[in-house]
């Protein structure tokens, strides 16, 4: 009963907001120093196969709901999940992510301050960072032992970024520290380059107009942990990405990310799909300001 | 009740409270509510200076127009007219800046007071909406009118 009224009223909220018109960047990673617009609720649904050597490749796949609380404050709630091919479907977790912008006007660098919980077992095999010594056969795990172990981390990271003509460079240095206090802190970098592929708008609403793609690359891995640090022992990716933002307020992203060392996988190949809402905010409160 | 419900009921709070929060008309000390436009004051005078370089482009309104259907007319209302979120942009205020003095204000968006940046919008395309705010008629609306939220 509890379910069904949460996802009727999600709906309800969903269906009553507005869609709005996103200017997405093509990053599945490397996050740029923009937030969502405050009010807007952006959903988004993300996948990525993956090979993996010595074992089963997958099809990793999670649902985002991404809110503008304020202006300078993003908060956003992950729902991850993945199929292993010939061994089984599973949730494995969630995560609950904040984006604080500290400065109020724009900079030659942009900082935004990134900190999440993560609730995560280990058959999670999304990728959306890589930390520490995570390498391919982490992933090689079969389901059902991968499960029992769940982590509960905090993750840190700081988020530079910078747009010039047209360019937009981001750089994400990470920390990771699982509650567990015999665990050690984990680091990772993020780092991206992208750019619409035209700075000039068409008059007309269009939907294959350049202006409406926007290229990119990402590089991404681990930098091991306060034990062993460094760009050994781990796994490291180079991606081309694309988002194709639509009209009708979809985003349509793509991203085959090819691993660099022997430690990644080979293969990761994402796809992405997103639609903002305004007036979600005020939906809320409407309901708020009814029930007092 | 276990740990995970009581947390998902907790994120699901939060979500619903910060959603209250952004939905509640910004309070400008100064005024008691009422939305001033004294940030065009605060940009500086080197950038105040420019010119707009579509001036010339006669396509520039239209482009002008659609981008601000799709970026700005959701706050600022359709006409540029203002809503609960934001106010007019027909106001003498307005109206009367700089061009380069707008194109500072969308670039730099007044965070604190709930309007986001829009530098990833191209540069370009920022001076076409500069371009299509500065056709919109004219109010004798001023500083007092009663609203909230930034330009």
């Amino acid at each position: 009963m509890a379910r069904l009224l949460l996802t009727g009223t999600l709906l309800f909220w969903i269906l009553a907001a507005q869609p709005s018109r996103a200017q997405e960047s093509p990053y599945f990673v490397t996050y740029d120093h923009y937030l969502e617009e405050p009010g807007n609720l952006e959903l988004e649904y993300f996948s990525t196969l993956g090979t993996q050597r010595a074992g089963n490749g997958f099809h990793a796949y999670w649902i985002e709901f991404e809110y503008g609380a304020k202006a300078w404050w993003t908060t956003e709630l992950y729902v991850d999940a993945q199929s292993t091919f010939g061994d089984g479907t599973q949730l494995t977790g969630f995560r609950w992510e904040n984006r604080f912008r500290p400065l109020k006007r724009e900079h030659f660098i942009n900082p935004v301050l990134y900190l999440e919980y993560e609730q995560i077992n280990d058959a999670d095999k999304i990728v959306k960072e890589v930390e520490g010594h995570d390498v391919e056969t982490d992933h090689a795990e079969s389901n059902g032992l991968a499960r029992r172990t769940l982590n509960h981390e905090l993750e840190f990271k700081l988020l530079l970024s910078k747009t010039f003509r047209g360019w937009n460079v981001a750089v994400n240095p990470l920390a990771t520290k699982n509650l567990l206090p015999s665990e050690p802190w984990e680091f990772g970098y993020a780092m991206g380059a992208s750019r619409p592929l035209t700075l000039k708008a068409s008059p007309e609403s269009c939907n294959f107009c350049r202006e409406n793609f926007i290229a990119g690359v990402e590089l991404y891995g681990g930098l091991g942990n306060t034990e062993s640090f460094g760009l050994h022992d781990t796994s490291h990716y180079l991606a081309a990405a694309v988002a194709w933002n639509l009209p009708s307020a979809w985003t349509v992203r793509f991203s085959p990310g090819f691993g660099l060392n022997g430690d990644s996988h080979r293969l990761l190949l994402r796809w992405g799909l997103s639609r903002e809402f305004n007036g979600f905010g005020e939906q809320v409160s409407r309901i708020w300001e009814r029930l007092r | 009740m276990s740990k995970g419900r009581v947390l998902i009921l907790g994120l699901c709070a939060g979500l619903s409270v910060s959603a209250f929060m952004v939905a509640s008309p910004a309070q400008n000390p100064t005024t008691g509510g009422r939305f001033d436009y004294s940030e065009l004051r605060n940009v500086p005078e080197k950038v105040r200076r420019q010119t707009n370089p579509v001036d010339g482009d006669p396509t520039a309104v239209l482009v002008g127009k659609k981008l601000f259907g799709q970026h700005c007319a959701e706050c600022h209302g359709a006409t540029g007219a203002g809503s609960k979120k934001a106010p007019s942009l027909r106001v003498e205020e307005v109206q009367q800046a700089a061009p380069g003095a707008l194109f500072w204000i969308l670039t730099n968006g007044v965070v604190r007071r709930g309007m986001p940046v829009w530098s990833k919008l191209p540069e370009p395309q920022r001076w076409d909406i500069v371009r299509y705010i500065k056709t919109l008629k004219s109010t004798t609306e001023g500083s007092t009118r009663a609203g909230a939220g930034p330009p």
